[in-house]
């Protein structure tokens, strides 16, 4: 018996081979076939993901950018109409609770920001597995700010076409001209009749589209995209494939790169962090955690063929000064890879290190991240 | 081999049993259904000749894009011989993981050991099983 939440995707990743897994309290493909497979088809042509998992939640009510105002590390009144910012939620210790996507409505004034998806101006895209706690989090400040929050994950589905011919692929059946958009920006589209919102944002290192719907209309939309990214070249992209194109982009993850324990800076994300002129849950902590000497986020590429993984420690000589966060093995460079918090002296490019895999030290440099970035020409 | 013929662990290895003089010599491969769960291998880290085995012992490693897999001893022995081909060519797990694919050879010390393993068809029903 299983208990686990089922994307309206579902059925169709039973019926093409998808290996189904635990993730999140969710049953998602891990991957249809090889994962390798997978990850070259993203890169070279496009890849297809179901990521109706992540949590989707809509912001109402006049306070509605007031209240992630409050909860973000990034500042929100200054988004323009369509524009979407990556940003951390922190707790007032500065520890990082999440990190969301934050969308302000593409059509300021209009009804659902010019979607009938949404109701309010703002909306947010949060990690599956931090969802309940994010919604308990927020729900216990929205009074305050007249803001009501809505949890549309269920009632809607996200899909992600993700690699050179994404655009493409999605622009051949969009009512509107998607490929305008710039980086980070989204807006309402119709997307094979079906009504959307389409955003230019992702998780591979890629150039793509993410598109929200009506959970009902998903599985045609799917199918007719699928039908479209195969006859490109490309193919439907399982978890463990996101895992390793995530990972050669450098892409932090929660429970990974981020924890609660983790402040921002750590993370080498004070791009995300905006503290100037504003008051928000965290930031006086993070304020004064600026001048420490802390753990810092590196990449390592290792010699051999085995990988490092998740937890296993990095070494100068007999003394353990860092833990890897993720690793694997990279298909794009062909050789295993690595996330790692290293003390504060052991972070500069070039410095040699060993990784201690099950009692085998590995010689690993590290290097500048991400380790893989998209060519620009296929911008 | 003939798969049907073959002895199986819980953990997915399976065993061929010779016998050599005196002795017993099993041949131990990973089962297809388990080749086909661990996907896309990366490496094989093989056990050394004349390394002394226990029965559940991890006594080699496989590296998959997704994890590290442990490989454990089916019977109690010594290792005698090695596949060295694998290292270099993992494809021959998924192209014959009962013939090519042989991992090992390992000179049985304890036979009484081969009777905790099943038969063909105590295996497939497992994994039928653990398909649910």
């Amino acid at each position: 018996m299983s208990t686990l939440a089922r994307t309206p995707l579902h059925d169709w990743h039973s019926a093409n081979n998808g290996r189904m897994v635990d993730f999140a309290g969710w049953s998602m493909p891990v991957q249809y076939g090889s994962i390798v497979a997978e990850h070259h088809a993203t890169r070279r042509a496009a890849g297809l993901f179901d990521i109706s998992h992540m949590g989707r939640i809509d912001i109402h009510g006049e306070g509605a950018q007031d209240l992630l105002e409050c909860l973000l590390t990034r500042r929100v009144s200054d988004m323009r109409p369509g524009q979407i910012r990556y940003s951390l939620m922190c707790n007032a210790e500065g520890g990082v609770l999440d990190d969301v996507l934050a969308y302000r409505a593409s059509e300021e004034g209009a009804p659902g920001g010019g979607s009938p998806l949404f109701q309010g101006p703002m909306h947010l895209v949060v990690n599956a597995g931090n969802r309940a706690k994010l919604i308990d989090w927020i729900t216990d400040r929205q009074v305050e700010f007249a803001a009501r929050i809505e949890d549309l994950t269920t009632q809607t589905a996200m899909i992600a076409v993700q690699g050179p011919k994404a655009i493409g692929i999605v622009q051949a059946m969009a009512d509107r001209p998607i490929d305008g958009l710039k980086n980070y920006t989204g807006m309402a589209a119709k997307v094979d009749g079906v009504d959307c919102y389409a955003s230019r944002t992702g998780y591979t290192g890629e150039d793509g589209v993410e598109l929200i719907c009506a959970s009902p209309e998903a599985p045609a939309l799917w199918e007719k995209l699928h039908a479209a990214v195969v006859a490109a070249g490309g193919s439907a992209v399982g978890l463990a494939a996101r895992d390793t194109l995530r990972l050669e982009a450098a892409m932090p993850l929660f429970g990974h790169e981020l924890s609660e324990e983790i402040t921002p800076s750590q993370a080498g994300l004070g791009f995300a962090v905006n503290l100037k002129g504003r008051e928000f849950i965290g930031s006086e902590a993070i304020a004064q955690s600026g001048e420490e000497a802390h753990p810092t986020r590196v990449g390592l590429v290792l010699d051999g063929k085995r990988s490092p993984r998740q937890g296993y420690p990095v070494m100068a000589g007999d003394a353990q000064v860092g833990v890897v966060t993720s690793g694997g093995y990279s298909p794009t460079l062909d050789r295993p890879i690595a996330m790692a918090y290293v003390g504060p002296t052991m972070h500069a490019v070039g410095t040699g290190l060993e990784v201690d895999l099950r009692g085998q030290r590995l010689h690993a440099t590290v290097v500048e991240l991400p380790f893989y970035r998209r060519p620009s020409s296929s911008k | 081999m003939n798969p049907e013929q073959l002895l199986y662990a819980k953990s997915h290895e399976w065993v061929h049993v010779e016998e050599a003089g005196v002795k017993q010599v099993a041949t131990v491969g990973i089962s297809a259904f388990a080749v086909e769960a661990l996907t896309d291998l990366v490496f094989i880290e093989l056990p050394r000749t004349g390394r002394p085995v226990t029965p559940q012992e991890s006594f080699c490693e496989i590296e998959s894009v997704k994890a590290v897999s442990d490989i454990y001893a089916p019977v109690a022995g010594e290792v005698v011989q090695v596949n060295d081909k694998l290292a270099d060519h993992l494809e021959l797990f998924s192209d014959d993981p009962y013939g090519e694919g042989w991992i090992c050879k390992i000179e049985i010390t304890d036979p009484a050991g081969l009777k905790a393993l099943m038969d063909y068809e105590a295996y497939q029903k497992m994994c039928a099983e653990e398909a649910q």
